[in-house]
């Protein structure tokens, strides 16, 4: 991802660059390429944080990781055909089987293996998590935006209104939107989606009122420059680096968030999800009964994938914001 | 920026409640007014002369009687409460799935049937008499009668809020103590093995959902030792006052309250080290070496008193996470509290119950959430002095 700070992302006079449109109406000096002065730039600036994340050794384990399960999650179809997510196919497999060498992960209530369960749930989960991690930021970014740089009565409602969803916990939002909406994929990505974003909108929000006060918008603002052009072309790129930032962080909360939802019976009980299989397994009460693979496997699925997120998000946090790598 | 949050939650996780707050009172930012606000030409707050980056909408104003303050935080809890009570309203009855065909879709049932649920729940009417009705059952304490249960919500929530309560307020408690005091020694020692393996198990505890902890528990303790319950509150036939019943309470409640607060002391753990680091530097604990006192004594008499300032909102807003981590506890022990409530009304599914428990939980989460600013305002001086 580019990881500009906000200083450099905003064209203004707070950029310590030379500014290469200025240079280049100069005729008398050896012309410099602006575009070739930006371009240098950025691949240096890319070059810095690709090192800075080489350096961080966990947050490298966990983009392994979730190559790894992004790369089954795609290839599910070609590595276990669907077919052996039917029950009515599986009539001559044990029920129950523990992991073993035929097993690896062991059978379910149904026969079906886990390990083809979890490679299929791979593909709703991590979708989900990613789906509903874009639909909050976006969410979160307009209102954070509108939040900080409106004022009067609009800014104050916006601002009512994050507040709100700051205070309530979304998963209590989060289920009653879906079980009051169709059941499915989507309404799970609705769900999480609408009712995770106070957080985001919070961050962009102080980073949206701090750019603000700074002297190349009231530049801006001088010349004339209307809201949506304050918005768009100064604002907007400001926040942009640490929204992203945010979003490796908040995937990992989505997808437990999609897990929990599934738990509770709000999931598509028709997809596999890694929720749905430990629904599925405390409906037969397997923890009780002896049945551990069906318990301890999707859990240690989300739990790998959790904390690779955070671990990635962790480390792009620390190249955007370097007052964190002190500590 | 308000988000030197360098521990696990600054993304919010959904089930957790807020993640670090507000910035306000942010332990990781928590300079007061700095010179900078003189920069903010056009800042939109008069409400907050600070510095636009580390304020926020709930920062309170330097000045200021305490009956404003405790009147305008009064209105936004008033405020929540209406949106809370209008959602209530409008999720349930204005989205596309019509509760009642929902209903029967589950369950086959015949036109004339489908028509008298409707009149039976009042869907007949037009939208703004049901609202108004609504309006009245929420004031009376009446939320109207449960699907499933054929009784009214507000005797099952009545019923069920008991055992809530006991189960949070335990977790509560053992996660802040918990959590502030592993918090401290973390950040005292920092970098150190503890202070390392602390924080890579509060990261741990952060990156599972609360249910699978729970079941993982339950197979353990419950399946394999058998050592505790498996699920329930007491075991039936026991008075719960007598000796015998108030230990096998306790005994139910352990696997509970060890899921809850798993999840949850990490993060006061977090908030508690990242506030004492910042205290960490200050001049007034070198003062404190300097007359002679032990490290133990510096921490304990200087340096923690000030750190736990801070500290204190963030937790207390935490609590509401807690509280949506007991639906999902609740459901996998069993718990008869409104967590195992809300989950049988979705299993329904029951709407009115569901309403009910929406209603109630974000009614208890708002009250704390306003207990948090007053005792803010009480227990920092610089806010207090008028």
């Amino acid at each position: 991802m580019s990881a500009n700070t906000p200083a450099e992302a905003a064209p203004g006079p707070s950029s310590n660059e030379p500014n290469p449109r200025g240079s280049e109406t100069r005729g008398s000096t050896p012309a410099i390429d602006g575009a070739k002065l930006v371009r240098e730039r950025r691949l240096n600036n890319a070059k810095k944080n690709w090192a800075l994340f080489r350096s961080d050794v966990p947050a490298l384990i966990g983009a392994v990781v979730l190559l790894f399960f992004i790369v089954i999650a795609i290839a599910a179809p070609l590595i276990a055909p669907a077919s052996m997510l039917d029950v009515t196919k599986q009539l001559d497999v044990p029920r129950y089987a523990p992991p073993s060498l035929d097993h690896p992960l062991g059978t379910d209530d149904l026969g079906r293996e886990l390990w083809v369960r979890i490679l299929w749930g791979a593909r709703v989960s991590i979708l989900v998590g990613v789906a509903a991690t874009v639909m909050s930021m976006i969410i979160g970014t307009i209102m954070g935006l509108a939040a900080g740089h409106f004022t009067g009565l609009f800014g104050g409602i916006i601002m009512r209104i994050v507040d709100f969803f700051i205070v309530l916990p979304s998963l209590l939002l989060a289920i009653v939107l879906s079980s009051v909406l169709e059941r499915g994929v989507f309404t799970i990505v609705v769900a999480i989606g609408l009712t995770s974003w106070a957080s985001t909108a919070r961050i962009v929000r102080s980073q949206t009122l701090s750019v603000e006060s700074r002297l190349y918008i009231e530049r801006a603002r001088i010349l004339g420059a209307g809201h949506s052009h304050i918005l768009f072309r100064h604002l907007l790129p400001a926040v942009m680096p640490l929204v992203l930032a945010n979003t490796t962080l908040t995937v990992g909360g989505a997808i437990i968030a999609e897990s929990t939802l599934s738990f509770l019976g709000l999931g598509d009980t028709s997809k596999e999800s890694w929720g749905t299989i430990l629904k599925n397994s405390m409906d037969v009460s397997a923890a009780t009964s002896g049945y551990w693979w069906y318990v301890l496997t999707p859990g240690v699925a989300i739990l790998l994938v959790v904390l690779a997120f955070t671990m990635v998000g962790r480390a792009f946090e620390a190249i955007i914001n370097p007052a964190l790598r002190s500590r | 920026m308000s988000t030197p949050t360098h521990d696990p939650h600054s993304g919010d996780r959904p089930d957790r409640g807020p993640g670090t707050s507000n910035p306000g009172t942010d332990p990781t930012n928590p300079s007061p007014a700095s010179a900078r606000g003189s920069a903010a030409t056009a800042d939109a707050d008069p409400a907050n002369p600070a510095n636009p980056a580390t304020a926020d909408m709930d920062e309170p104003p330097a000045g200021g009687s305490f009956t404003r303050y405790f009147l305008r935080k009064l209105g936004g809890a008033a405020t929540s409460m209406v949106l809370v009570i209008v959602l209530g309203f409008f999720a349930f009855r204005m989205l596309p799935g019509d509760p009642v065909l929902k209903i029967a879709k589950e369950r086959p049932m015949s036109p004339a049937q489908i028509a008298e649920l409707r009149s039976q729940y009042g869907l007949d009417k037009p939208v703004i008499v049901q609202f108004w009705d609504y309006l009245v059952g929420i004031v009376t304490g009446d939320l109207g009668e449960s699907y499933v249960y054929r009784k009214s919500v507000s005797a099952l929530i009545g019923e069920y809020l008991g055992p809530t309560l006991l189960l949070t307020a335990t977790a509560a408690v053992i996660a802040i103590v918990l959590g502030l005091w592993l918090g401290q020694i973390s950040a005292w020692r920092r970098n150190s093995l503890f202070d390392k393996l602390a924080s890579s198990t509060s990261l741990i505890f952060w990156s599972v959902p609360t249910f699978w902890l729970g079941l993982i528990l339950l197979m353990i303790f419950g399946g394999t030792l058998q050592w505790l319950p498996t699920g329930g509150m007491i075991t039936p036939g026991l008075d719960p006052w007598s000796p015998a019943g108030i230990i096998d309470v306790i005994k139910h409640l352990i696997l509970p309250v060890i899921s809850l607060v798993a999840v949850v002391y990490a993060q006061f753990l977090m908030i508690m080290r990242a506030s004492l680091l910042e205290e960490m530097n200050e001049d007034y604990l070198t003062t404190a070496r300097a007359k002679g006192l032990t490290e133990d004594e510096v921490r304990r008499r200087h340096a923690v008193p000030n750190a736990l300032l801070p500290t204190v909102t963030v937790v207390f807003l935490h609590i509401g996470g807690l509280i949506a981590g007991a639906v999902t506890v609740e459901a996998v022990f069993s718990w008869p509290g409104l967590g195992k409530l809300t989950f049988e009304a979705i299993r329904g599914p029951d709407l009115p119950l569901l309403q009910g428990t929406f209603v109630v939980f974000s009614a208890i989460i708002i009250v704390m959430n306003l207990a948090a600013d007053i005792v803010y305002r009480f227990l920092d001086p610089r806010v207090r002095r008028a």
